[in-house]
């Protein structure tokens, strides 16, 4: 993670350890209480330990993901942003595995994961549940690409076809990086995986990474977005605004793995950034299937500079012939994104010169 | 209350009568019936639930796992591949311990295509963890239906009500309703112990090291055990306050005192009884009716077979290369306590039809000598040359 990142991570509160007091409260007026030091195998009550918070954590520390992890990062910014009255739908991945090794759970929020290929169902069944019974729960599935694009991607289009009111969160790191990154539907063209190697006869995947967000926008739900990790309010507030929204709505948050694309831990917010200014990954939120906003990008990047980074895409930058060709098309992905969706933004937002984490809402049409 | 009632209409009425908040159903044949008629009580406002009409039995078992673990009554119903399809969530719903009551309309699994009844379907399902309790006839459907909620719930086990495609739900026959004031009485609200409550926010289904698997997985199989003694007592407890009772986990029909029997599941038991009234020449023989075959009443079925010479286990499924499913674990349980002689047929597999005479000649094969396992019914003049 970079290092802002690793700071604001570290203004939660922490939990007592084992024989030292608790230090570290930035929560402000709750210090006192705190100084009382809980020795030794003494519990607080949840109750307290959230009213002695800064903000509302769904997702706490401790988990195990990896050293910069996307996934844990957006899992933590999506639930913080939700806020506590909410029930968590998460599909078999590494969201699952590394937030709940039994008998510890990362989650402060009721989380019910099934098998990997439900998680739109369950949260159907759930929502279903608390509409009966009355309650204001917002429910919200999780996935990660693998369950939304491929094997969730029939639960999850039925829950929108019935028009449940749920959140359905993509965390999209583009492979089945649980089972040690194997291709997936999300999986960028000419990327390098376990199943898609690059080699003498092939330059990585040969298949399109599938557009899910307009694939689902299609089904003409009420919301549906597309956001970043390196773009951490536009996040928030695309989260609040999907759980506004009366109905199925959908967001898809880019996740960099820096074990399987190859990169740094240090570089995921870094990455994730180039994704969005080279355009690769354009940010855009759609209602009821038309396009409503977009975050422009005033000077792209050229995709080298994204993909450079990361061990992926290195056969793209050796001798072989092809390589260039695989370069010059993935270029010409990010300047068709550009193109389609109006990614200059020229003279909607003359102030956003560096493609900030702004976006301009409401009733312009790009597409 | 006594009504004309075809079997599936009839289970849709007693589902409704236990107030289920959330069913979620798709459709398959022998199963359409049923859900239909809960989707038009629905419809008609005269059940309070969401009726879920999902895209698959994938997310119809789902849909009822989301919704039993948020704290609502949760059912489903289906058959055959939809069973199938299902299983990965089956396993999963009875592993996380979640109270679900589904109805499998049993059919024949492809392929080839058969849409008619056999019971291989449930009978994959035999290690997923499901209660499964076999009806005998459409009044029992009912009933068991009633109590599959009761017992569900205070053990937080599913239950797999199995009622036979077609020759049960699609038959009209006068049935007896329980009046809500009874089910009422009988089935207290739904409550989940470990409910998804944002206020005491918990995680289900999470990543179970070795350390811990071996635990989950035996009091699984302890509350099946003690399915063997709650199943029984809520039977008991609705005949008590229905006036029917359903057998408990097994059952003696036809003549106690015989010295042969005939071990079956589901309709065909009202088949064989009949049929020793038409034959009263033929040798009496005791029928056994096995009604939970999940968990597997060793203790009952040991008494109901106490002193018999001979026993044909006669059951609508088989496992191919292995033989009789039922036939195997009957053995099991009576080894080293007076053995019978053992018979395994599958019988009726897609569909055939059982007739009456089915009854005369179970019992010449039973005086002609032999055991181990066949098919009933087989036509060897139309299999392939050579058998395969």
């Amino acid at each position: 993670m970079v290092k802002g990142n690793v700071a604001s991570a570290t203004q939660r509160p922490p939990l007592p350890q084992a024989g030292e007091p608790p230090s570290g409260d930035k929560g402000g007026g709750e210090g006192k209480d705190r100084a009382t030091a809980p020795s030794v195998g003494v519990t607080i009550p949840i109750a307290e330990l959230r009213a002695s918070q800064p903000r509302f954590q769904g997702l706490t520390a401790g988990h195990r993901a990896c050293l910069g992890c996307g996934e844990a990062l957006a899992a933590r910014l999506v639930t913080e942003a939700a806020g506590p009255d909410v029930a968590v739908a998460n599909a078999t991945g590494c969201l699952e595995v590394f937030t709940t090794p039994y008998p510890e759970s990362s989650w402060r929020l009721p989380w019910l994961h099934s098998v990997f290929g439900n998680a739109g169902a369950i949260a159907a069944g759930m929502e279903a549940a608390y509409k009966q019974q009355g309650r204001t729960t917002k429910v919200i599935a999780m996935a990660g690409d693998g369950g939304t694009f491929d094997i969730g991607f029939q639960a999850l289009s039925g829950m929108l076809e019935r028009g449940h009111n749920v959140l359905f969160v993509c965390y999209d790191n583009e492979a089945y990086m649980n089972t040690g990154v194997q291709r997936s539907g999300s999986t960028p063209h000419a990327a390098t995986t376990t199943t898609s190697p690059a080699g003498a006869a092939r330059m990585g995947k040969r298949h399109m990474k599938k557009d899910i967000v307009n694939i689902i926008a299609s089904h003409r739900i009420p919301y549906a977005a597309t956001a970043s990790v390196a773009y951490v309010s536009d996040l928030r507030r695309k989260v609040r605004h999907a759980l506004e929204v009366e109905g199925p709505s959908f967001l898809h948050i880019h996740a960099p793995c820096p074990l399987g694309w190859g990169h740094e831990g240090s570089a995921t917010i870094e990455v994730a950034r180039l994704a969005v200014q080279t355009g690769l990954f354009p940010l855009l939120e759609l209602e009821r299937g038309e396009l409503t906003a977009v975050m422009p990008i005033r000077k792209p990047r050229p995709v080298r500079d994204y993909l450079a980074l990361q061990n992926r895409f290195r056969h793209l930058f050796g001798p072989d012939p092809r390589a260039q060709v695989e370069l010059e098309h993935l270029q010409a992905l990010a300047d068709h994104n550009i193109e389609a969706y109006g990614l200059l933004g020229e003279g909607e937002d003359a102030q956003d010169s560096e493609g900030a984490d702004t976006v301009q809402r409401g009733g312009v049409r790009w597409a | 209350m006594r009504l004309a009632l075809e079997g599936s209409q009839a289970l849709a009425r007693a589902v409704a009568l236990c107030r289920p908040q959330v069913v979620a159903a798709y459709p398959i044949t022998p199963q359409t019936h049923i859900v239909e008629n809960i989707a038009k009580l629905v419809a008609d406002g005269r059940l309070d639930c969401d009726f879920v009409s999902v895209e698959s039995e994938h997310s119809a078992a789902s849909v009822a796992l989301g919704a039993a673990c948020a704290g609502s009554r949760a059912y489903t119903a289906s058959s055959s591949q939809g069973i199938l399809l299902m299983s990965e969530v089956l396993f999963d719903i009875s592993g996380l311990r979640v109270p679900v009551v589904m109805t499998c309309a049993n059919r024949a699994v492809s392929g080839p295509l058969s849409i008619w009844n056999d019971h291989q379907d449930a009978m994959a399902l035999r290690d997923s963890g499901w209660i499964q309790l076999y009806c005998a006839d459409n009044q029992e459907a009912i009933d068991t239906t009633v109590q599959a909620f009761r017992i569900a719930e205070s053990l937080e086990l599913p239950v797999m009500v199995c009622v036979d495609g077609f020759a049960l739900t699609h038959t009209l026959e006068g049935l007896t309703l329980p009046s809500q004031e009874q089910v009422d009485a009988f089935l207290p609200a739904y409550a989940f112990s470990r409910g998804l409550d944002s206020s005491q926010p918990i995680s289900i289904g999470t990543l179970v090291s070795p350390d811990h698997f071996t635990e989950v997985r035996a009091s699984h199989h302890n509350a099946l055990l003690e399915a063997l003694v709650e199943i029984p007592a809520v039977d008991a407890l609705w005949q008590q306050m229905s006036g029917r009772g359903c057998g408990g986990l097994v059952e003696v029909r036809g003549d106690p005192e015989a010295r042969v029997g005939i071990l079956t599941l589901g309709s065909v038991l009202g088949t064989l009884e009949d049929a020793m009234d038409e034959y009263p020449d033929a040798p009496r023989a005791r029928l056994i009716k096995l009604r939970a075959f999940r968990p597997f009443p060793v203790e009952a079925l040991r008494q109901a077979c106490a002193g018999l010479e001979a026993l044909i286990v006669f059951e609508r499924a088989f496992s191919p290369g292995g033989g009789g499913i039922v036939a195997a674990e009957v053995q099991a349980a009576l080894y080293g306590h007076a053995m019978p002689r053992v018979l395994s047929y599958a019988a009726g597999l897609g569909g055939r039809d059982i007739g009456l005479d089915a009854y005369p000649r179970l019992m010449q094969a039973l005086e002609a000598g032999g055991e181990g396992f066949r098919f009933f019914d087989l036509k060897p003049d139309a299999l392939p040359e050579g058998g395969f």
